[in-house]
């Protein structure tokens, strides 16, 4: 439909694709459970939005139409594997099992980071464009030195493609021939830049030029993603070096919440995209091969919106830190520097009184 | 039972303002968790804010078109049931747990406590007359205590590398901010002995427009200001810079007596069928450019640099340059050339309407084969517009004045108006163009004729 390299084992109408390189693993009870996984993550995503709009969160990053791309990779990872998201990646962490609330915690500006990292082998959001695939192709650098049999997924978008940050790290992951993927969600849009403005070639042809192998994946088909990333993630564990994937895919909503889309780009082809819907395509398949019953899917409806009303109720409860804590988790032993500032904000009379 | 009200959250980082754009409450209304309540239009976007209760609506704050301010009261609900303390740390109007000593308000994320000054002077900007308004000049400086003389760190460097105590100054910056023009005034204010001075010249305190925003007064703004170009500013310097340097431009232009166009604008304004009507020279100029386009196709044409052709189109999609707030954009007609008098008029109304309400999309600006920009209502005769890219011609309208005109040799008082156009002369020549804008031209000397028989 879009590139005749594209990887795809679903068709916008639930269709199966026969590929010669990739067939689906999945049972129906899998692929059933990926559809409610990325039904939850869509419910999460909504009342995150709406607790935006109610003045309960500073901001939201909303993840909607991308669900296939992250389940897909979510569920492909391994439990020792350690991934490096963006602050999009709400589907990534709820496969990695952090708690919805947590997720949250940084949007409410409650927290730095929400979780922590090491428990759900899941890194914290990186804000800064980029800057997380160096910090990925470091750790995986680590794993090839202790020798351990993990590997290292970094997420990224369109619009982060063109950072220094994201080509360096293609080069160091090349040179090193570290357990990494890159795993890229184009989703058309950088805020209000278009993708075609930042690459004249499909960005997955940019991993041939450092030097290992590049494939775009239909990014709204959660089979064939899981696929394509269970397959690059193998490749890595094994010594395979790094890969990228570029999962192509649509972002339905606004950048964040304090971004209007309809100001730069056309209703048309959100309508085309709309076809493409990913979670459409997976109940079309569940009702017609494997017979599910409308009973189930109102099932997960059900489920979501208690998840989502327990996400409004942990969310209304966080109480608000004390200012002083930020200083804690700058660095792991004290600091001159910070241990200045924090001494300015007492004698300014912000925050303290606990602490 | 019990009421809680929701306050105007600020939806998007800094916010201080939202305009209503639609309610889709009333009072009385039951409403569930998440219904939408209203669409809001800020700086960054229109939004719809959902309920963040299940209730009934009992109060509704504001009219569709009044402009609220963050942090104020929206709605007020009444909820049954219990209400737990996370429930009521939103918008509860006084009551439950009051932090630190400041006002709980809805707006709680990121931005530190509401009414923490220096929050608000980040945000102030538009709201004149509030207490966050500048200080005047020799106020006597308010000390806010346990907080130190409110400036920047620079400005605190350089006067107490200087000796001046900032406690003693009032500050004139927004807000009250201590500037660094401050200090030097402290600073010089010992008069310099044989030196006359001048008094001072401050200018006016009143603000003005400028690329879509606010832009200070002489008297308040800072010595000097850069202007991010981004958004409509960068729109209109892209197209600018594109059309000017990569089409040549000329331009004709023609006086033209106008006043059986204003005698009859005036008799069908009184005319009851056309009554909630908007008419105005605008309307007859769009009217009178298609026609003259369906008379000579080719000043609908642009040049295709890339495949070496002149297209020309048999469907004028007419342009029409508008000063908004947001600065100027050209939205266009669709099918212009297949409307009439009351059609035209009221497509007119439509996309001026939407370009001043900032709703219009990004199809509306695509595909403009002619433009007309009125710069009449600014007090001007006459203008030499650049012509918009991938278009053939823009037509420019002069303000309608009583002037001497010759008739019948004889000096007579006369509405006359100025019309001028730009073309692109790779394809349109001199001849072209002046047979153009003369059946413009014509048009508006005769309106009567060519509006009835074409």
């Amino acid at each position: 439909m879009i590139d005749e390299e594209l990887v795809q084992l679903l068709t916008p109408e639930g269709e199966r694709v026969d590929s010669t390189e990739y067939e689906s693993s999945l049972s129906g009870d899998e692929i059933f459970g990926f559809y409610r996984d990325m039904a939850i993550v869509r419910r999460i995503c909504s009342e995150a939005t709406s607790l935006q709009r109610q003045g309960q969160l500073a901001l939201w990053a909303p993840v909607q139409g991308q669900e296939a791309a992250q389940i897909g990779a979510g569920r492909a990872l391994a439990p020792t594997d350690f991934t490096f998201p963006t602050y999009r990646e709400h589907g990534i962490a709820w496969c990695r099992g952090v708690p919805p609330e947590d997720m949250l915690r940084i949007f409410r500006a409650v927290s730095n980071g929400g979780w922590d990292p090491q428990k759900y082998r899941h890194s914290t959001p990186t804000v800064v464009l980029g800057n997380q695939t160096l910090n990925a192709v470091g750790y995986a650098m680590g794993v090839q030195r202790d020798g351990a049999e993990e590997a290292v997924m970094t997420f990224f978008g369109d619009g982060a493609s063109s950072q220094g940050d994201v080509l360096e790290s293609f080069v160091w992951a090349s040179s090193f021939n570290t357990p990494i993927v890159f795993f890229l969600q184009n989703n058309q849009w950088a805020i209000s830049e278009p993708s075609s403005l930042q690459t004249k070639i499909p960005l997955y042809h940019r991993a041939h030029g450092f030097g290992f192998p590049g494939i775009r994946v239909d990014g709204n088909d959660v089979l064939a993603v899981y696929e394509v990333t269970k397959r690059a993630l193998e490749n890595a564990r094994v010594g395979g070096g790094p890969t990228l994937v570029e999962a192509y895919t649509y972002r339905m909503g606004a950048h964040t919440t304090s971004d209007d889309p309809t100001r730069y780009r056309i209703d048309a082809e959100v309508e085309v995209w709309k076809h493409r819907d990913p979670i459409e395509r997976v109940k079309a398949l569940l009702v017609h091969e494997y017979k599910v019953k409308a009973t189930a899917f109102d099932e997960v409806a059900a489920e979501a919106d208690v998840v989502a009303l327990k996400l409004r109720d942990d969310v209304l409860a966080m109480d608000r830190p004390d200012p002083l804590s930020m200083f804690e988790h700058a660095y792991a032993a004290s600091h001159p520097l910070v241990e200045e500032g924090r001494r300015e904000m007492i004698e300014l009379g912000i925050g303290g009184s606990s602490h | 039972m019990s009421e809680r009200t929701f306050l105007l959250p600020d939806v998007g980082e800094g916010l201080v303002e939202a305009e209503i754009v639609a309610w889709k409450v009333r009072v009385g209304d039951v409403v569930v968790l998440n219904q939408p309540l209203v669409d809001i239009e800020t700086a960054k976007a229109t939004v719809e804010l959902p309920s963040p209760y299940a209730g009934t609506v009992v109060a509704l704050h504001g009219n569709v078109g009044d402009v609220m301010e963050v942090g104020k009261p929206l709605i007020v609900f009444e909820v049954g049931g219990d209400i737990g303390p996370a429930e009521s740390a939103v918008g509860a109007e006084g009551s439950g747990p009051v932090a630190e000593g400041v006002g709980r308000t809805a707006v709680l994320v990121g931005y530190g406590v509401a009414d923490e000054e220096a929050v608000a002077t980040r945000r102030h900007r538009r709201t004149a007359g509030d207490s966050s308004a500048p200080t005047p000049v020799g106020a006597p400086a308010v000390a806010t205590p346990g907080l130190a003389p409110r400036s920047t760190p620079p400005v605190r460097l350089y006067a107490k590398q200087h000796g001046v105590d900032l406690a003693t100054l009032a500050g004139t910056g927004r807000a009250g901010l201590i500037t660094r023009d401050d200090v030097e005034r402290a600073l010089s204010s010992s008069p310099v002995p044989g030196a006359r001075p001048s008094a001072p010249i401050t200018g006016p305190t009143s603000t003005s427009r400028f690329v879509g925003r606010e832009l200070e007064s002489w008297a308040t703004g800072p010595k000097e200001e850069r202007i991010a170009v981004k958004g409509v500013l960068r729109s209109m310097s892209d197209a600018m810079v594109q059309s000017a340097f990569t089409s040549p431009h000329a331009a004709v232009w023609v006086r033209v007596d106008v006043t059986r166009t204003v005698e009859l604008l005036a008799s069908l304004k009184q005319h009851a069928n056309l009554s909630g009507v908007r008419l105005s020279p605008l309307t007859i100029a769009a009217l009178a450019f298609c026609d003259a386009a369906r008379h000579f196709p080719g000043i609908n044409s642009s040049f295709d640099n890339a495949t070496n052709e002149v297209v020309v189109r048999r469907t004028v999609n007419l342009g029409i340059a508008a000063d908004t707030p947001r600065g100027l954009i050209v939205p266009n007609i669709k099918d212009a050339d297949q409307l009439d008098l009351v059609a035209m008029a009221s497509a007119l109304d439509v996309v001026v309407d939407k370009a001043r309400n900032g709703t219009t999309t990004p199809n509306e600006m695509i595909g403009t084969t002619l433009t007309i920009t009125n710069v009449g209502p600014f007090g001007v005769d006459a203008a030499m517009p650049i012509i918009p890219p991938g278009t053939g011609a823009i037509l420019a309208m002069g303000q309608i004045a009583k002037a001497p005109w010759v008739v019948n040799d004889q000096v007579v008082v006369r509405y006359v108006m100025e019309l001028a156009m730009s073309f692109d002369h790779r394809q349109i020549d001199g001849a072209l163009a002046s047979a153009v804008l003369a059946h413009v031209g014509r048009f508006f000397q005769d309106p009567a004729p060519a509006l009835i028989a074409g």
